[in-house]
Formats: C-alpha cells, structure tokens, sequence
C-alpha cells in the first residue's frame, strides 16, 4: 500500500512510540497536518510561537529521558524555532525537529516562505537533513531519532519539502540503523578505568565532579554509588543538579560562578578530580589558567572526546557513557573488596567542613521589609516537600533557584545551562508536565524572563496544565544589573523596566489564577493555596523581591575558583 | 605547526559546508582545503591544511571525528607521507621572454599545455615548496594568471586510509 509523505511521517513518529508532537502549522506542513488530523495516538500540543515549540519539546526530553519532538513550517516557522534548537544544543538535549520546505522544484528561487533552512541550522544541531525523496524519508526520520539519543544527544531537524510530504511512496520503517560514519563509544577503556581507580583509591584529597552528561546518562544511582562508596565529597554542576541527593552531607553544593564556597574550593584543592559528563566551562572553573596553577590528576570521563581536553588538560581521559563507566568503576571496587570509606579521607574532609562552616549561603528575611528572593525559593522547597520539577528561565531568579532548591533527584531540574535562553522557563514546564503528568510543576522565572514566551499562558489554558508559575519579581534585569552594580560603577543602563504589566491581572486575562505577594508573610500561604486551593489551575504567583538583592557568592568571570565574593562586604 | 589532515567523508550535498563551518565556527585555520570523490562514489576526501599548537589540533581532529558524515579522519603529517598540488600558469610568451620560459619550464620538469603566438600555459606538479619556488624564478609582470588546486597528501608505504 501506497502512503503519503505526510503518512510516513505519522507512522515513523507512531513507531518511535512518540506521545506528543509540539508545533504549529503552516503552508509547507499543511499535508503532515492533515495526516496528523486523521489520527488519534499522538497528541499535537499548539503553540503560540515556534520557539516554544521546540523549548517544550526539549523540556518534555529533559523531564522524561526521551526524544522530544517538534514540527514548524518553512521559513519564520523554522527560523523561530532556531533559538529553541539552539537551545537544546546547548545542553545535548534529545529533540528531533521537523520543519516544512518548500517544494523541490522552488528550492533556490526565493519562494515563499522559504529559507535554507538546513544552512541556518548547520551550526547548532547535531546533524541535519533534507529530504528530497519521498523513498529516503522513513530511512531518514529513523536516523534522525537515532543520532539524537544515542552518543553526545542533541537536537536533529529534519528538512521536508512540500511535494515531499505530498508523494507516495510504499512504506517500509528499518528496524535497526547502520551508519559506517556514526558509531559512539559506549564501553570505556577497561586499562584506563583501572588506573583511575586506583587513582582514586590512592587520592588523599578526592572529589567527584558531576556534569549534565550524568543526567543524560541516567547515571545518577552510579554516581551515589561510587561517592558512598569511595566516602569522597561529591559536586554536581548547574546541569547536574539532582544527579546526586542535595540532602546529603557528601555534596558540597554547586562549584562555579555562583556555587558554593565549600564546592569552588574543594574542587580547586583536591589531588584527584573525576570530572564525570562535565566539561570545564568558562562558568565552573573561570579562567584555565588560574585553575591549572593547583597540580592535580584530572579524571575526566566523557561520552564526546572533543570535550577532553578542551580546556582543562586530562590526565586519565576515559571515553564512554558515564553509565557504563560508572559502572565499571563500582565493579572493580568490588574485586578489589573496597566497600567502607576510608579514614584517610578525614583530614580533607575536616577541612571542607571548615569551609562549609562560612555558610556562605546563609541569609536574613525580615519580618516586615521586603521579600528575600532566597527565602521564596526556600518557602516553595518546603511547601512541595523538595518533590517538584522546577523549571527557570535566565538570570538571577535560576541561580537562586539552583543554590536554595535542594533536588534530590535527577530529572526535576530544567533550565537553560549552556546558551542561557531567557524565556525557557515557561515552555519547559508545559514539557514537563506532559512528560510528568502526576508531577507538581512549577517555574521559577523573573519578570523579564516570562515576557519573553508569554504568550504561552495561552496553550496552558488550552490544555489545561496546572503549572504554578514564581515571578521573582524585582523590576530589574536582575542579572545585569548585579553586573552593572559591581563592575560598571552603578551605571544602570537599560536595566530597568518600566511600564511592567500587572502580572496577575494578566493572568487571569489568560483564564488563569493570578495572585500578587507583596510581604514576606503572605508567601507561604500563597504557596500553599496554588497547590491545594488552586491545585488543577495554573497560578502565576507575581512576588515583589527586594530588587538590591544581589546572588552570592560570586566569580566575576574570567578569575579563578578561590577568588570569590561572598557577600557584598567583600567588595 | 603546519599540519596536513585527510578526511574520508560521506559524498552527501553538505558535507564541504560542515567542514568549512566548523573550521570558521571554531576560528581554525584553513591554509588550504581539497574534495573529490574517492574509488569508491559514495565516499569523498579531503586535504585539508591547517596549523596550531597541539592542543589546538587535537580540537580539530575531534571536531572532525564527531561530524556525523566522517568516515575517518587522520593527521597524515605525523609520519612519511607524499604531498602534491598542481599549479597551471599562464604567462606572457614573447620575444626573448618566450625561450626563457620554455627553459624554466624544463628546468622544473614542467609542461606547457597551450600555447598562442603570445601565450604559454604551464603545468607543475609538486609540493607546495616546488611550486612556490617556481613562481619565484619568473619574472613577475610576466604571470598572467596562477591557479593551484590545494594540497592533496596519502601516507607512505603500507599506511592505509580506508573507510
């Protein structure tokens, strides 16, 4: 039997076993479209713009573990979407997008709504393609679903020309993919993990560094594994917050610009760094070379050889899935009858004790002055019990939320860690919430941040998603002007905002709730009414923070990890 | 350093434009870049020219591999290896000009491939040093035109890049 292009695509998405399709429609997809109309086993959620289409697809991949997927049409369908792809990018999340393109024939020509889409994607997808025949298209969307979750994951589009998605071709979906191009390593060298096992073993000052590969990886009960194992103190970056309970007197917080004095200083003092899924980035150790005047073996296991080496040299580079390496180190600490944490490790952990007793994190709420945004996030942790996904947006509002949400588990923190995408926040949530429908949703955002997908509190009240929006709201570009504060002699130059909108009242023009929180004793009742109250409603919480508030302690970038400010008496 | 760097690379429209973008994107070098089809139609390879430190070479070479259409990638300069460009020429031949750029020619084992009454057109082939050197020995206002291909290098004795 003869099926459309359209039809492929359906029936592809069916045999991936997709739930849900996020998207919106337009003249180049108008077939898929119609495929999509005649049946019922995948779910289209509507947008209100292609950015968040594909912010919510990569938020249902950062929630669930699976591929998220998105489809836009040609064009400003496609170019919207880019920031989203972009995104996803950024932090190796599994999406595959597919776009429309204009017919075949008109490729070239300047049509309507057409752009080299493929072209202006190159740069920030994992892999692309065009499909020029109909005979290669099932072939193709395979390999685009394979490519995005298996190796270093990321997003993959597929390009879809009209009369594409229009011709028909037999149907025939491959079971299995064979790319003589593409095979990830997935088994770490056995030599290699052994000699970093005993390196391990042997270190006097140890800590294990965690990074988003450990979430994607799945690997967060090896890594708790091997950190009681080995009795070493244990950080876990933006991205991988969760992958190690924070409730646990082994972890140190997170390192970096905005981590904790106890994690910068550990990670700057220990002998022996397992740097697991992480990378070194410019946010986590500053500037290299200030990082690299401490000697020290670095372990670094990572699934993508590119990021070994990249920035901080490897001593024991392992290339693998963190998962399986991971577990390669718990079984050789078996044979070795490793199993209690050693005495030696006391003097190390003596001294990080002394650090962790600056309590760098500590703050005061006044009873009657203005809302504390650290105390928001500290209210929302007890009211949800710490069992939330918590999504952010960019900005100080996501570091308040990473430093005082205290995740225990992996998978209940979205944000936007790599590109650092403004407007993230809301659409993750709506991802998240299809991913997790038993799951308390909320999303901590800052009043600027939310402006940027708004229009989204439209497909929240379409489909019903009870989500429990935090504003933090301070007037101010809080981030930039932290920045413009200490490093630009108070010069606030388009940091502020006038004219903001009554954020609940808005609200409610959406059909939802909306409740504005002027003083520190109306929060934790207001939290608490969005979920009892207000449970199967979104609520958009609009909380007025003090606006001088600063985040701490602090890097300024480009200096090194023991050069942190940690309160503004530092200054 | 100067490193010469072979890739086996699938023959799909946009495998050329990953490579150049990821050398732009990056902000690598490109001294000079080569493509063609190999035996085998459905593979490409390409030479690719490029210098850095070692870490920065490194990069490049992982960069690379991680493209999803590369086959295999090796740096070619770290061991025996034959590198040549071809080069045609074509310069003004007249009066005495016209015997002296025969004699050159012969002189670099060269070959004139067209020839007018007032015209020669050159062939060379060699590393890109031979070339160079070439261009050195004539009289410059006597070049009319230069074009080289790029470098293309394959690995001495029994070292193979297959796919």
């Amino acid at each position: 039997m003869l099926l459309t292009g359209a039809e492929i695509v359906v029936q592809c998405l069916q045999r991936e076993n997709v739930k849900y399709v996020f998207g919106y429609p337009g003249g180049a997809v108008l077939h898929i479209y119609d495929a999509f109309f005649q049946q019922d086993q995948i779910r289209h959620v509507l947008v209100r713009h292609e950015q968040a289409a594909v912010h919510a697809a990569d938020g249902y991949a950062r929630a669930s573990g699976e591929v998220g997927v998105a489809l836009v049409t040609s064009g400003p369908g496609a170019t919207n979407a880019v920031t989203g792809i972009a995104t996803a990018y950024g932090d190796s999340i599994p999406v595959v997008i597919l776009s429309g393109q204009v017919p075949t024939a008109m490729i070239g020509q300047d049509a309507f709504q057409e752009v080299d889409t493929v072209g202006i994607t190159r740069p920030c997808v994992k892999h692309n393609f065009l499909v020029k025949d109909v005979a290669e298209l099932a072939e193709t969307i395979k390999k685009a679903f394979h490519i995005a979750r298996t190796g270093r994951p990321g997003p993959v589009l597929v390009d879809i020309p009209k009369d594409v998605s229009a011709a028909k071709c037999a149907f025939h979906y491959p079971e299995t993919v064979s790319m003589r191009s593409y095979n990830p390593v997935v088994k770490g060298h056995q030599g290699q993990i052994r000699k970093a096992v005993k390196a391990l073993r042997e270190a006097k000052r140890p800590i294990l560094y965690a990074g988003g590969g450990v979430i994607l990886a799945d690997a967060a009960d090896e890594l708790t594994a091997l950190a009681r194992r080995l009795g070493a103190p244990v950080t876990t970056t933006l991205m991988a917050l969760g992958a190690y309970p924070a409730s646990d007197r082994q972890f140190l917080g997170m390192p970096g610009m905005h981590g904790t004095y106890e994690a910068n200083l550990a990670l700057h003092h220990a002998d022996v760094v397992l740097a697991v899924g992480a990378r070194f980035d410019d946010r986590v150790i500053g500037s290299p070379e200030h990082f690299a005047s401490e000697p020290r073996t670095i372990i670094h296991i990572d699934i993508d050889p590119s990021s070994i080496s990249k920035r901080v040299k490897a001593d024991l580079p392992i290339v693998g899935d963190v998962r399986h390496v991971l577990a390669d180190f718990l079984r050789i600490l078996d044979e070795e009858g490793l199993t209690a944490p050693r005495e030696t490790l006391a003097p190390w952990w003596e001294r990080i004790e002394q650090w962790r007793a600056r309590r760098c994190l500590a703050y005061e709420q006044p009873a009657d002055g203005p809302i504390k945004p650290q105390y928001v996030i500290d209210t929302l942790w007890k009211v949800t019990k710490g069992e939330a996904i918590v999504t952010s947006d960019v900005g100080q509002h996501q570091m308040w939320a990473a430093q005082y949400y205290r995740f225990d588990h992996p998978r209940r923190w979205l944000n936007s860690g790599g590109l650092g995408t403004m407007g993230v926040g809301l659409p993750y949530a709506m991802g998240a919430r299809f991913a997790r429908p038993d799951a308390p949703v909320v999303c901590v955002t800052g009043e600027a941040s939310i402006q940027m997908c708004i229009q989204e509190l439209s497909t929240c009240k379409q489909f019903r998603l009870p989500l429990k929006i935090v504003n933090l709201n301070n007037g101010y570009l809080g981030m930039v002007r932290q920045w413009q504060e200490l490093f630009h002699g108070g010069r606030y130059s388009e940091s502020y905002m006038d004219s903001l909108p009554d954020f609940a009242a808005l609200a409610r023009a959406y059909g939802h709730v909306g409740i504005r929180v002027d003083r520190p004793a109306d929060l934790q009742p207001a939290l608490e009414r969005a979920f009892t109250e207000h449970a199967n409603e979104l609520v958009f919480l609009d909380v007025r923070i003090d606006p001088r508030e600063n985040v701490y302690p602090m890097i300024q970038g480009g200096k090194g990890l023991t050069e942190m400010i940690l309160s503004a008496n530092d200054l | 350093m100067r490193h010469l760097i072979s890739v086996l690379i699938e023959n799909e429209s946009g495998a050329l434009s990953r490579v150049a973008g990821l050398f732009s994107a990056r902000g690598y070098n490109i001294e000079s870049l080569t493509v063609a089809p190999t035996e085998d139609p459905s593979l490409s390879r390409m030479t690719i020219i490029t210098s850095g430190s070692d870490e920065i070479i490194e990069q490049i070479t992982k960069q690379l591999n991680k493209l999803i259409e590369t086959v295999k990638v090796v740096d070619l300069s770290e061991a025996p290896h034959l590198e040549r460009e071809l080069m045609l020429l074509k310069v003004r031949a007249t009066g005495k000009d016209r015997e002296e750029m025969k004699r050159m020619t012969d002189i670099f084992r060269a070959r004139i491939v067209d020839v007018t009454d007032t015209t020669y057109v050159i062939e060379l082939t060699g590393n890109q040093g031979k070339l160079d050197a070439f261009i050195q020995a004539i009289d410059p206002a006597l070049i009319l035109e230069a074009v080289r291909s790029g470098v293309c290098g394959i690995g001495r004795g029994e070292r193979v890049l297959r796919a």
